[in-house]
């Protein structure tokens, strides 16, 4: 049976009012009075993060632009029943198209239609001209097919017509396919770039391995050194701090520049390991320009990112625990493994984390002394943005770049536990 | 110096700096089973002679010796000591049988046996229901429980404690006081206690080493301490105390006639005086002192009074005695006494509670 339980003695407020409303009122204004607090700061996120990290993720997928470009021929283009060559009125959208078409925007059209196909681009480049010349003298064309096939025997290839279906949705997924060596073949199936042109598979494994190695040796070095902050005396923890900060009030490009002079071939290793007679002169060590000088110089620019959080949690872990440690039996490797090590463990995460995904997506440091096979994904992320001005691909490797620390962080939570983290 | 103590601190001298000794000329001899307490203030020296014990500082000069061998070079791990840290030192990431494990398993003690003596150990401390538990979730008092079965659990030679009781608030520490007592009384160990309080010294202690300026002042039982104190600063720090300071005057066999400043005369027991004309300070307890007394006394003088305050079972009555506007006596509340700021009473006491010790150079 089914019991109900009412309540009719409502509590009641001193002035009759229910306590419920009259809590719901005042609570109210301080939520309203915290929340206006905090509102600058979420319209700034919201400006700087979420809007631009949202446009990437629509620019790694969209495929519009085209189609604004050529509205009319891909309407026709669709009632192509891709037979042999498209009929008639498919030739003569794209002639009027490009006949009154904006330059910039066809310009931009035509770099889209060559990830799909290369050669559209020339194609239409020299034809435009011929069109532009035909329309000035005012006599149109009896048939469009034949006279663009007569401008250029390209039109009448039926591949470029079947590469152009990899156009008509609005969005596509062919710069994730091009961020992971893969691309459409002319049917749209997916298949492997070509061999000299697989770089990006490469790039992120190299990436990752880049990341490990650098968060690996901040460990290493950093440990010490922040064990050694937390317990000197203050005069001495103090010196030894400006030493670990000094290199974040140092600029990025003096501090990277300053280890191409340390570590180049000539440079002031190589020179101390000649003169000391350890290598020949004609042996001299290639440590910049590769993965090494990558990897030495972000280390040692990540390095007070692993410091930091260690140094945070080694402070508050008393000498006593040591001590009483030893005090019950155990020599001091074992004390340190059994005792101290694990109570380290979430400055070791907090450092660790902070460290790979910042090594991840690293640009400057790897561009300027990572020569050919030291480069990092950035170095592609900022190629195509600045120089191929190929967005939708720089917005795919990003996107990608994003889930992947998701991914990352997600392991990390399920493995260490993120509330294990502290920074201070 | 005799070996035969079951701790001896032998002309221990220890140095920071090689500029200012913490510790001078210790000599200290402890017996097997014997609860003693050094008790003095913070910088005494008190801490440092822990530590030297414990094996985390080295004695500058001189030798300790634990059942009759020197250890200054055995390290601390061999040591075979227990000890109960200021703030415990409990291992956070381990559970409470984990920490109490811990001693065991690195003595490479079988699994079952570990299990039943962690198990003993809790169940004496107590806690037999709190092994599962991480110490954050415990209470002061309990975590100060799972530090003190810790340092026992391995039964170690000699157990040290560094002002364990410190960070309890006052009623926890008096229970546990009266309980490290009984466990020390119960299973016999050599205890080594270090602590500030002086009430705490006196409850627990067989003997007592009062420190200061890294000299033992007196090494002796509590009511020794409390009654005969051999130097001033004994007299101070233990207990409370009426002082004042004098020239001897006249000696005359135990006693000595001492001149206070403001010119009255006062009979006292001699204690730590040598010669007529030595400066002195004078000490007697506020209890020792009875007023209005119609019993003839050596000392006899007029008070006035100053202040009164209500404590409940007994009022402390505030006088100017012999220029000494601090002078202080306890007086049982019987319901009968009927004084006011301003009155004029006698007070006196037996020349036998008032001690004449040196003059202290602070």
């Amino acid at each position: 049976m089914e019991v109900k339980i009412t309540t009719n003695t409502e509590i009641l407020t001193t002035d009759g009012i229910p306590l419920r409303v009259s809590l719901k009122k005042t609570e109210r204004k301080n939520k309203l009075r915290a929340f206006l607090l905090v509102f600058p700061l979420l319209l700034f996120i919201l400006i700087t993060f979420v809007v631009p990290i949202g446009d990437m993720l629509m620019r790694s997928v969209d495929d519009s632009h085209i189609n604004t470009v050529f509205p009319k021929t891909f309407e026709e283009y669709e009632k192509w029943d891709g037979q042999d060559l498209p009929p008639e009125e498919v030739y003569r959208a794209i002639f009027d198209e490009l006949a009154t078409g904006e330059g910039i925007q066809v310009g931009k059209a035509l770099t889209r239609m060559n990830y799909s196909k290369s050669g559209w681009k020339s194609l239409i480049k020299k034809t435009r001209r011929q069109i532009k010349k035909i329309v000035k003298s005012g006599e149109l064309p009896v048939s469009y097919k034949d006279t663009l096939i007569e401008i250029h025997k390209g039109w009448g290839d039926p591949t470029f017509w079947i590469a152009m279906n990899q156009m008509i949705n609005e969005t596509t997924s062919i710069y994730y396919w091009n961020a992971m060596d893969r691309t459409f073949d002319i049917d749209g199936s997916v298949v492997k770039q070509n061999e000299e042109r697989r770089i990006y598979v490469r790039t992120w494994w190299r990436t990752l391995e880049v990341s490990i190695y650098v968060t690996f040796f901040c460990l290493i070095l950093g440990f010490p050194v922040a064990h050694l902050l937390a317990n000197l005396p203050l005069r001495y923890s103090n010196l030894l701090m400006i030493f670990v900060l000094l290199p974040f009030w140092t600029s990025l490009l003096v501090r990277t520049t300053a280890w191409i002079v340390m570590l180049q071939q000539n440079g002031v290793i190589n020179g101390i390991l000649v003169w000391l007679g350890i290598i020949n002169d004609d042996q001299r060590i290639q440590m910049v320009y590769n993965m090494t000088g990558t990897i030495i110089a972000m280390t040692q620019i990540l390095l007070p990112f692993m410091i930091l959080p260690l140094y945070s949690v080694m402070k508050v872990i008393p000498k006593s625990h040591m001590r009483a440690a030893q005090n019950l039996g155990a020599k001091p490797a074992r004390a340190f493994y059994k005792v101290y090590l694990p109570q380290t463990i979430p400055g070791i995460s907090a450092g660790g984390l902070l460290v790979f995904v910042l090594a991840i997506g690293y640009y400057i440091t790897p561009a300027l002394v990572g020569g050919k096979d030291g480069q990092l994904i950035g170095h592609w992320i900022a190629y195509h943005l600045k120089t191929t001005l190929n967005w939708g691909l720089c917005s795919a490797l990003g996107s990608i770049l994003l889930v992947l620390m998701l991914v990352l962080y997600w392991l990390y939570n399920k493995i260490v536990g993120i509330d294990n983290i502290k920074l201070g | 110096m005799e070996n035969s103590g079951f701790v001896v601190f032998e002309k221990i001298d220890k140095s920071y700096d090689g500029e200012v000794l913490v510790v001078k000329n210790l000599n200290l001899n402890i017996s097997k089973g014997e609860f003693v307490t050094m008790l003095g203030p913070s910088g005494s020296g008190k801490t440092t002679t822990l530590m030297m014990l414990a094996g985390f500082e080295t004695p500058t000069n001189g030798e300790i010796y634990l059942d009759n061998k020197p250890i200054s070079k055995i390290p601390p791990y061999e040591r075979e000591i227990g000890m109960v840290f200021q703030n415990y030192a409990l291992f956070p990431h381990m559970t409470v049988q984990e920490n109490l494990a811990f001693p065991l398993e690195v003595r490479k003690i079988s699994k079952s046996d570990v299990t039943t003596r962690v198990k003993k150990a809790l169940d004496m401390v107590e806690l037999g229901e709190f092994g599962n538990r991480f110490p954050a979730q415990l209470s002061g008092g309990q975590q100060q429980r799972v530090a003190l079965a810790r340092a026992l659990v391995f039964e170690p030679r000699l157990v040290l404690m560094d002002e364990p009781l410190g960070a309890l608030d006052k009623n926890l520490r008096e229970q546990m006081q009266y309980e490290i007592k009984h466990i020390h009384e119960r299973i016999g160990i050599t205890v080594v206690y270090v602590t500030h309080d002086q009430s705490e010294a006196l409850t627990m202690s067989n003997r007592i080493a009062v420190f200061n300026d890294g000299v033992v002042q007196q090494l002796s039982t509590p009511d020794v301490l409390y009654e005969k104190p051999e130097n001033s600063f004994v007299a101070q720090f233990i207990g409370e105390n009426n002082r004042f300071t004098g020239i001897v005057k006249k000696i005359e066999g135990d006693l000595c006639d001492v001149e206070v400043n403001g010119g009255s005369q006062v009979k006292a027991l001699k204690v730590n005086v040598n010669s007529e004309g030595d400066a002195t300070e004078l000490s007697v307890r506020p209890e020792r002192v009875t007023i209005n007394s119609n019993k003839e006394e050596e000392n006899n003088f007029e008070g006035e009074v100053k202040e009164l305050i209500y404590l409940g079972d007994h009022i402390r009555i505030r006088l100017n005695v012999c220029n000494n506007d601090q002078f202080i006596v306890k007086t049982p509340n019987e319901g009968s006494l009927s004084l006011n700021e301003g009155d004029k009473i006698n007070v006196s006491w037996n020349s036998s509670d008032i001690r004449a010790l040196d003059i202290k150079n602070t």
